[in-house]
């Protein structure tokens, strides 16, 4: 039995961006178990086991740098520039990408019983994130092979994993949104991030962004700084001049509180479309 | 429920309903993607019907009464329970509910194959709002009511659908709710598992709760209800005694043959 009797009073709501993080804090339980299940669930069947979870990232850049240290030999330390930017664009896209499929899979309970509306969205970037964290040492190891040094400034990655983290929140959120009312954008959406992919610094050395329209291709792309400050922390090793991180911070917390208001805005129709 | 329906909800109100409306706008055609969208809207031809689902329900039930609601498919039955559920905010009207309302959830519905029982639980349970040390305090409890045995530590895909069936039901009812919601004639598991599901809705019927049911079944209301409300294409055709409305709704059957 519950101590205090709950009462659900329709004419008594805030803002629903607002009740949105109530509702979240105490659901709180729940956002725990989903990303337990999204980890452990997906590795469960297989011997290795969350293992996996650093054997895969390991394989996919060793491919890459193997392939691509060919066709890009001359620029400098080029192994280590396309690790990170892969990694990063890695969690950046799959995350948001399997947002869609969670909200697909959540909208049969949406139908049926109260949930926080986020709760779906909020734990597959959260588990992504543990993902990344682990992610982080194959890269680490490969950086040891390669000879590329292991550098201080490393230890200042806890505070980019806040804008990482906000920035795909913010983004998964938003097509969330457009996905609930037309769902062909789920298929629309894959096209969509490997455009952006090769607009954004991630395989290609920068100098060959830098040439396009002076550069403003980089600047208006949020990616960029993304990927650029990642970059600066684990690849160059020193730290960040304070502008690198105010227009970092600005854009992924815009682009999460933008997320946030559209999304719970909307989420209380959700339920009125199939 | 009282003759009088008053503007605010009262000390002994359980479920408050004032003026709520229910609308649902559906395109002139069915637009599903994106692409279509774009071109119906250069060419400017989206035009919405309005569909009210409900329409200006009024409603003022106490606690501890048993409510029956009638009408026939489509009448909104199902929109009313989700209203009150919270699944549905209306635009229009508010909504007073007071108490943790026994979930609407589909029997097995949020449940993970690859996870085991136990972990299926817990997942299961938090889905429904509960946090984890209530879940902890009544795990044996679901346990031994859904009669898996040893099967808990297994993975939810080597159950037999009654197993599945059952464990849904442990969870869904291991809480005593304030307002129970009975939407369907029960079929889970086998008869003996029926009987104890029975027993388990009438200890919470004695102990108290709201009882709302919702049934196909006249018999069934005339049997268990006090007060029943009678939908008619999303409005309230009747409300009062059951007797009364009952035989109004079946005599408006008569009629039409």
């Amino acid at each position: 039995m519950k101590n205090t009797t709950m009462i659900y009073d329709s004419a008594k709501r805030k803002h629903p961006a607002i009740e949105e993080l109530f509702a979240l804090y105490q659901y709180r339980d729940l956002i725990y178990q989903l990303v337990r299940r999204d980890i452990v669930a997906r590795y469960k069947r297989s011997i290795l086991g969350v293992a996996w979870t650093m054997l895969n990232p390991l394989g996919t850049m060793l491919i890459m740098v193997i392939v691509f240290s060919q066709v890009f030999s001359a620029t400098e330390n080029y192994a280590g520039y396309v690790l990170t930017g892969v990694i990063v664009w890695t969690m950046f896209s799959q995350s948001t990408n399997m947002s869609l499929s969670s909200m697909v899979w959540g909208s049969q309970l949406f139908h049926q019983i109260y949930l926080p509306r986020t709760s779906f969205v909020l734990s597959t970037i959260l588990a992504s994130m543990v993902n990344f964290i682990l992610s982080l040492v194959p890269l680490g190891f490969i950086f040891i092979v390669t000879r590329i040094p292991l550098r201080p400034s490393m230890l200042l990655l806890p505070i980019y994993l806040i804008f990482l983290f906000s920035f795909s929140l913010g983004v998964a959120l938003l097509i969330s949104t457009i996905a609930v009312f037309f769902p062909d954008v789920a298929d629309l959406y894959p096209v969509l991030l490997t455009a952006w992919m090769y607009l954004s610094p991630i395989i290609m050395p920068l100098d060959f962004y830098r040439k396009i329209l002076n550069g403003l291709l980089l600047y208006i792309n949020p990616m960029y700084y993304l990927v650029n400050l990642f970059r600066i922390l684990a690849l160059d090793g020193f730290i960040p001049h304070i502008q690198t991180w105010a227009a970092t911070a600005l854009v992924s917390f815009g682009v999460l509180i933008i997320g946030w208001f559209v999304f719970c805005s909307k989420a209380d129709t959700f339920a009125y479309h199939v | 429920m009282s003759n009088t329906i008053s503007i605010e909800p009262q000390i002994d109100s359980a479920i408050f309903l004032d003026n709520v409306s229910i609308r649902y706008q559906l395109p002139n055609e069915v637009i599903r993607t994106f692409k279509e969208y774009m071109i119906k809207r250069v060419q400017g031809h989206i035009r919405h019907n309005t569909f009210w689902a409900l329409k200006q329900i009024n409603l003022d039930i106490k606690q501890g009464e048993i409510f029956g609601i009638v009408g026939r498919n489509g009448a909104g039955k199902s929109t009313l329970l989700k209203v009150i559920s919270k699944v549905l905010i209306p635009a229009e009207g508010r909504v007073w509910v007071k108490g943790y309302i026994s979930p609407l959830l589909q029997v097995g519905a949020g449940f993970h194959t690859e996870l085991t029982g136990k972990e299926n639980i817990y997942l299961n349970g938090t889905l429904l709002g509960h946090s984890q040390n209530e879940i902890e305090e009544k795990l044996d409890e679901i346990i031994a009511f859904a009669e898996v045995g040893e099967f808990i530590e297994a993975p939810l895909r080597t159950y037999s659908s009654g197993m599945y069936a059952r464990l849904g039901f442990a969870v869904a009812s291991a809480w005593q709710p304030d307002i129970l919601i009975i939407d369907e004639v029960l079929s889970v598991g086998d008869l003996a598992f029926q009987e104890k599901c029975y027993e388990r809705i009438a200890s919470f019927r004695n102990s108290g709760a709201t009882v709302l049911i919702v049934s196909l079944s006249i018999d069934q209301i005339r049997s268990l209800c006090q007060h029943t409300l009678w939908l008619d294409h999303g409005e309230v055709r009747m409300m009062g005694k059951t007797e009364s409305v009952c035989d109004a709704y079946q005599d408006s059957f008569e009629k039409k043959k």
